[in-house]
C-alpha cells in the first residue's frame, strides 16, 4: 500500500498519519506538499487533521482551493482511496467531495477525548476488515465537528450506506450522551455514493498503538492495505 | 498609558517618567549613553530598562538559584535552558507568565501568553513538543471569574490547538487574592539533536539581518511598560497593549523556521516578543558583542504611518529575526516564499558594540547593544517581614478539634474547585495530537515518549502559594520538592527546572520579602534536589488597588525516563494489591485545603521539610519503578491522604480498604497535610523486596490496606469504620463542581 499525507499549510496531524503508516503499518508513505499536481502512483491519499489556514474562513475551506486539491479530485473521480480525518474531512466536504458541512460542537468548545463509534457500512475498502456493527474506541479533538446535511440529503445518505460511523456508547447504542458535537444522526463519518472517499471526525491515527490507549482505528488502515493487496493481485493476475 | 500619542517624547517635560522610568534611571542613560537620548532611543531604554526586560529588582536574588550541572548545556540568559537527555538529545524548557494581559482580554492574553514562550523554544532550534500551563483565579463562584477562566482555557486552547502541540498538563487554583489579578502561567516543552543547537547571538560582521513572519501593526506598543506596574481600575484603557495571536502563522512560522534551522540556513535566531524589535537587536547584538545596522524602512507594515519608535517597540506576534550569512540568503528566501510569509532584509551586522536604527536613509537612533540590553540597574530593594506573617503562624491549629463526619469532610474536599477534576479545563485542549503523549492531564505528571530514543520525558508544574504565602521560604522549598517528586512518582529523573515567579509590587518592602524568602528557599530546595533552574520569568507589580496576589513561585520541572514502556500511573490498577504510604508521617493544617474549606482559614504552619528524607523518597520511589516493583504511585498534595486514596480510587476504577493505626488524630492523619509522602500500591509478592530497599534508604513506609476491588472507599480507624463512600459518590463530588463550564 502506497499512501500519500497531504500536507496544507496548517495541517498537524500529518505527523501522526505519517507515523503510523510508516512505523506501526510498515507501508510506503510519503508527504505531499499542497502544491502538488499530480498523485500519480499512489493507493491511498489522507488528508490529515489541523487547522489548515487557521480555519479561518471556515474549517477546511481555504485548503479546499489548494492546487492539489485538484489532484485530489481527480484522483477521487477515477477510483482513488480518498481519507479524511477531522479537518481533512472538513476539507473534503468544502471541496464538495463528501457531502455535508461540519459545523460548530453545540458545547461551542474545543472537545478532545476518546468517543465510541460503530461501523454502520463494513463493505467498503475502508472497513470491509471489521464485523457488522463492530465499535471502535477513537478520540475526537475538535471544535467544528457537527455533521449537517439537510434531511433529504441525510435521508439519501442513509438509504445508500453512506453513513460509515456513528457515535455510539460502550454498548453500542447512538444514543445523545455519546454524540460530542451534537452531529445529526450521531453521524461520525460518511462516504461519497461510490464509497471511495470517506471523512470521519475521530482520529483512527491516534488510536493505533496500546500504549496510546487504543488500536481499534487499526481496523482501517488494514482494511485498506487489504483492499490494495487484493486489487494488487488483481492487476497482476 | 498605551496611548500611542501619549509616548510621543516631544510631548512632555521629562517624558521618561511617562515611559516607567525613574529620574536617577535617566542620569544612568544620559552618563551610559555619553549624551542626552532622542526621544526614539529613550523609548527604546525605556522598554529594555522596564522590570518586565531587566529584572531589575530580581536580578541579584536570582543568582542564588543553581544553574549548573552535568546535564545543563544552557542554563538562564538564552531564550529558554537546555539539557542534555543523552542520545545527543537535548530538552528545551521555559515558562513564562502572561498575566497582566489576561487580566484584560483573557482570551488573547492567554492565546499569545502560549505563542510566546512557544517561539522561545524553537527559537533555539527545538521541535516544540508539549504546552503546561499554571493557572490563578478569584473563586469561580462569580461571573467575572467565569468570564476570566472561560476566556483563558479558550485561549490557551485556541493557539495550542492550532499549532499542533499537546497541551499535556496543568493546575488550577482559586483564591480570592486573584480575583482581579488572575495568573496564566505557559510552559513549552521541545526536544532536539543537540548539534542543532541555535543562539540568540548577532555574529559575524556582515552578516544579514533579516526580519521573517508577521508585518508589525500598533499592538503592544509598551506592552512590557504596562506589565510592569500595578493593575487599576484604568486598566482596561490598556487594552490596546494587549497582543492580538495568530496561531496559524504561528504554526507555519515553526515550520519555516525548524526546516531553515535544520538546513543550517541561519547563525542566529531571536523571536520577537516582550519589547519586540528593539529587543531582538539590541539582545543578539549584546550576547555576540557585535553591533548592527538596520533600516526602519525594510519592515514590512501591517499600516501605514508607524513611526520608527512604534516600530521598535511593537508587540506585534509572530515575528523572528534571523542572522543569516549573505550566500545563504536566497535558500531562507525561498523556504519563507513557499509558506507565504514575508521576510525581509533590514541591515547587517557590524563591528563595534552599537545598534544604528534608520529610517529611511536618516540615523534615528545609535545606541550601544549592551546598555540598552544590560545596563539597566540592579535593585536591592528594601525587605521586611510583613505583620501577617506572625499573626497566621501563630494561629492555634491545635483548638480546631473537628469532630464532624469524615466521610462528608472528604466529599466536600473533592468538590472544592482547587482539587476537583479539571477535566473541564483539559477536554479543550488537544493533549493527543503528535502521538506521543503516553499519560495525559490528570495524573502527577504527564508522561511523553521520544521516538527518536525510545526514552520518555515526564513533564509537571506545581506551586502552592498558600503555603507560600504562610511562610514563603518554606514555600518556596516546597514548591521545588513537590514538583520534583510528581516526576519521580512517574519513575522520571529530575534533570532541570524552569520557574516563573509571581509576586507583588518589589518596591513595598513586604512584597519583597516574599520574593527574596521564596527565592533563597528554592533555591535550597534545587542545590539539595540537583535539579538545576535553567531558566526561568520573574512577574511583579500583582496587585490591584493595593491587593497584592499570594507569593506564587511555580515550578515547572523535566525528568528523564530511560525507558519509555517503564512508568508508573497514579490509579489502583489491580485487585489485591497492597498499600502503603511512602514517607513521614508529619502532617499539619497549616495551610490545608482542609482548613480553607471547612473553617474559611489560610491560617498556621504548613508542615515542614526535610529535603534530605526528600531526596531519599524520589530516589526510592525511582529505583521501585524502575525495577517494576509497584503498580501505582501517587504524590499526597492538597487534602491529604484521603484525597489522595480517593484519586487513586478513581484514577484507577477500583475501591480499597484501608486501615489506619488508632489512638492517632483521625481526621488531622487523613486531611492534614505534608511533604515528602505518597501513596503506593504493589503486588503482596513484591512487599518484602519493596520494604527492604525502603528500610535500607531509611525511608519511613506504613502498609495501610489494600485494592479490593469493589465499588467503594472504606477508611477504618482501628476497629472503628471513618467512612464507607461509594465510588459513585467520590466520582460525583470529583466532577459535579464545574459543571456550569460545561453547558
Amino acid at each position: 500500500m502506497n499512501c500519500g499525507v497531504i500536507v496544507f499549510p496548517g495541517s498537524n496531524c500529518d505527523l501522526d498519519a505519517y507515523h503510523l503508516v510508516r512505523d506501526v503499518l510498515k507501508e510506503e508513505v510519503t508527504y505531499i506538499d499542497y502544491e502538488e499536481r499530480s498523485l500519480q502512483g499512489f493507493d491511498v491519499i489522507i488528508l490529515p487533521g489541523g487547522f489548515t489556514y487557521g480555519d479561518y474562513l471556515r474549517s477546511g475551506a481555504i485548503a479546499a482551493r489548494t492546487p492539489v486539491m485538484e489532484a485530489v479530485n481527480r484522483f477521487a473521480c477515477s477510483g482513488g482511496l480518498v481519507l479524511g480525518i477531522c479537518n481533512g474531512f472538513q476539507v473534503l466536504t468544502e471541496a464538495g467531495l463528501l457531502p455535508g458541512a461540519l459545523c460548530r460542537n453545540d458545547s461551542l468548545q474545543f472537545r478532545c477525548r476518546q468517543v465510541y463509534v460503530r461501523i454502520e457500512n463494513n463493505s467498503l475498502p475502508f472497513t470491509n476488515k471489521a464485523s457488522t456493527d463492530q465499535v471502535l474506541m477513537m478520540p475526537v479533538a475538535h471544535g467544528d465537528g457537527s455533521y449537517y446535511a439537510p434531511p433529504e440529503v441525510l435521508q439519501d445518505l442513509e438509504a445508500n450506506g453512506q453513513v460509515i460511523f456513528r457515535y455510539v456508547d460502550q454498548r453500542g447504542e447512538a444514543v445523545k450522551a455519546a454524540n460530542p458535537n451534537g452531529s445529526c444522526e450521531n453521524i461520525a463519518g460518511v462516504s461519497n455514493r461510490a464509497g471511495n472517499v470517506v471523512g470521519l471526525m475521530p482520529h483512527p491515527e491516534r488510536a493505533g498503538e496500546a500504549v496510546l490507549g487504543s488500536t481499534d482505528g487499526l481496523v482501517i488502515f488494514e482494511s485498506l492495505r487489504g483492499y490494495c493487496k487484493g486489487r494488487e493481485v488483481l492487476k497482476s493476475g | 498609558m498605551a496611548d500611542a500619542d501619549n509616548l510621543r517624547p516631544e510631548k512632555a517635560p521629562k517624558i521618561w517618567r511617562k515611559l516607567g522610568l525613574k529620574d536617577f534611571e535617566y542620569e544612568m542613560i544620559v552618563e551610559q549613553l555619553g549624551r542626552e537620548p532622542n526621544p526614539v532611543e529613550l523609548n527604546m531604554y525605556s522598554v529594555m530598562w522596564s522590570e518586565h526586560c531587566s529584572y531589575k529588582h530580581s536580578r541579584s536574588s536570582l543568582k542564588l538559584f543553581p544553574t549548573g550541572g552535568p546535564r545543563v548545556v544552557q542554563g538562564p540568559g538564552e531564550n529558554a535552558g537546555v539539557v542534555d537527555i543523552g542520545d545527543g538529545y537535548g530538552a528545551v524548557f521555559k515558562i513564562e507568565s502572561h498575566n497582566h494581559p489576561s487580566a484584560i482580554e483573557p482570551y488573547q492574553g492567554a492565546a499569545t501568553g502560549v505563542g510566546g514562550i512557544l517561539r522561545d523554544i524553537y527559537t533555539m532550534g527545538a521541535q516544540p513538543i508539549a504546552f503546561l500551563n499554571s493557572l490563578r483565579f478569584g473563586p469561580p463562584n462569580n461571573a467575572r471569574s467565569r468570564y476570566l477562566i472561560e476566556g483563558v482555557v479558550a485561549g490557551i486552547g485556541g493557539y495550542g490547538n492550532c499549532v499542533g502541540i499537546p497541551t499535556v498538563g496543568g493546575e488550577v487554583y482559586f483564591e480570592p487574592c486573584y480575583r482581579g489579578n488572575p495568573l496564566v502561567n505557559a510552559m513549552c516543552v521541545g526536544v532536539m539533536p543537540l548539534k542543532r543547537l541555535v543562539l540568540g547571538q548577532a555574529c559575524g560582521e556582515g552578516n544579514l539581518v533579516v526580519l521573517a513572519g508577521a508585518r508589525t501593526g500598533r499592538d503592544g506598543i509598551h506592552g512590557v511598560t504596562f506589565a510592569s506596574e500595578e493593575l487599576s481600575d484604568q486598566s482596561e484603557e490598556d487594552r490596546p497593549a494587549v497582543q492580538v495571536g495568530d496561531p496559524f502563522l504561528g504554526k507555519i512560522l515553526i515550520d519555516a523556521t525548524l526546516e531553515a534551522v535544520e538546513k543550517q540556513l541561519v547563525v542566529g535566531v531571536q523571536d520577537l516578543g516582550g519589547a519586540g524589535l528593539t529587543c531582538a537587536l539590541t539582545e543578539t547584538a549584546s550576547r555576540a558583542g557585535t553591533g548592527l545596522e538596520i533600516d526602519l524602512k525594510m519592515v514590512p507594515l501591517r499600516e501605514e504611518g508607524l513611526e520608527p519608535f512604534e516600530i521598535l517597540t511593537s508587540e506585534s506576534q509572530e515575528r523572528m529575526l534571523f542572522i543569516v550569512e549573505p550566500e545563504k540568503l536566497e535558500d531562507l528566501e525561498k523556504i519563507f516564499q513557499h509558506w507565504q510569509l514575508p521576510l525581509s532584509v533590514l541591515g547587517q551586522v557590524s563591528a563595534g558594540k552599537m545598534v544604528t536604527v534608520r529610517h529611511h536613509g536618516e540615523v534615528v537612533a545609535e545606541v550601544p547593544a549592551e546598555s540598552v540590553a544590560g545596563g539597566a540597574p540592579a535593585y536591592e530593594p528594601e525587605s521586611r517581614e510583613p505583620e501577617y506573617i506572625g499573626k497566621l503562624s501563630a494561629f492555634d491549629l491545635s483548638a480546631l478539634k473537628p469532630a464532624g463526619d469524615p466521610g462528608q469532610y472528604l466529599l466536600s474536599l473533592l468538590s472544592s474547585p482547587d482539587i476537583a477534576s479539571k477535566e473541564w479545563a483539559w477536554q479543550q485542549y488537544d493533549y493527543m495530537v503528535r502521538t506521543s503523549t503516553l499519560e495525559g492531564p490528570g495524573g502527577d505528571a504527564a508522561v511523553l515518549r521520544l521516538r527518536e530514543t525510545g526514552k520518555a520525558l515526564a513533564v509537571t508544574v506545581d506551586g502552592n502559594s498558600r503555603y507560600t504565602y504562610l511562610d514563603p521560604y518554606l514555600g518556596g522549598m516546597l514548591a521545588v520538592a513537590e514538583a520534583t517528586r510528581n516526576l519521580s512518582c512517574c519513575g522520571a529523573e529530575p534533570v532541570g527546572i524552569t520557574d516563573c515567579l509571581n509576586f507583588g509590587n518589589p518596591e513595598k518592602p513586604e512584597m519583597f520579602w516574599q520574593f527574596r524568602q521564596a527565592v533563597e528557599g528554592m533555591a535550597e530546595a534545587c542545590r539539595v534536589l540537583e535539579a538545576p533552574v535553567v531558566g526561568g520569568n520573574v512577574s511583579f507589580y500583582n496587585e490591584v488597588e493595593d491587593e497584592a496576589i499570594y507569593p506564587t513561585p511555580v515550578v515547572g520541572a523535566v525528568g528523564l525516563l530511560e525507558n519509555a514502556k517503564n512508568y508508573c500511573k497514579t490509579g489502583f490498577v489491580r485487585n489485591g494489591d497492597l498499600i502503603y504510604l511512602l514517607g513521614p508521617c508529619e502532617v499539619s493544617f497549616g495551610g490545608s485545603q482542609f482548613l480553607k474549606e471547612l473553617y474559611g482559614k489560610v491560617a498556621g504552619r504548613p508542615a515542614g521539610i526535610d529535603l534530605e528524607m526528600e531526596k531519599a523518597v524520589q530516589a526510592l520511589l525511582r529505583r521501585l519503578i524502575a525495577d517494576g516493583l509497584i503498580v501505582s504511585a501517587h504524590d499526597l498534595a492538597e487534602g491529604g491522604l484521603a484525597v489522595a486514596l480517593a484519586e487513586s480510587c478513581l484514577a484507577g476504577g477500583r475501591g480499597a480498604a484501608v486501615t489506619l493505626a488508632s489512638g492517632l488524630d483521625s481526621v488531622l492523619e487523613l486531611f492534614g497535610e505534608g511533604p515528602t509522602r505518597v501513596l503506593i500500591s504493589l503486588p503482596p509478592e513484591a512487599s518484602d523486596r519493596v520494604l527492604d530497599l525502603a528500610r535500607k534508604k531509611r525511608v519511613r513506609m506504613s502498609e495501610l490496606g489494600r485494592v479490593d476491588g469493589g465499588d467503594s472507599l472504606t477508611v477504618k480507624c482501628g476497629n472503628a469504620l471513618a467512612f464507607k463512600l461509594g465510588l459513585d459518590e467520590l466520582k460525583k463530588a470529583y466532577e459535579e463542581v464545574f459543571s456550569w463550564i460545561r453547558t
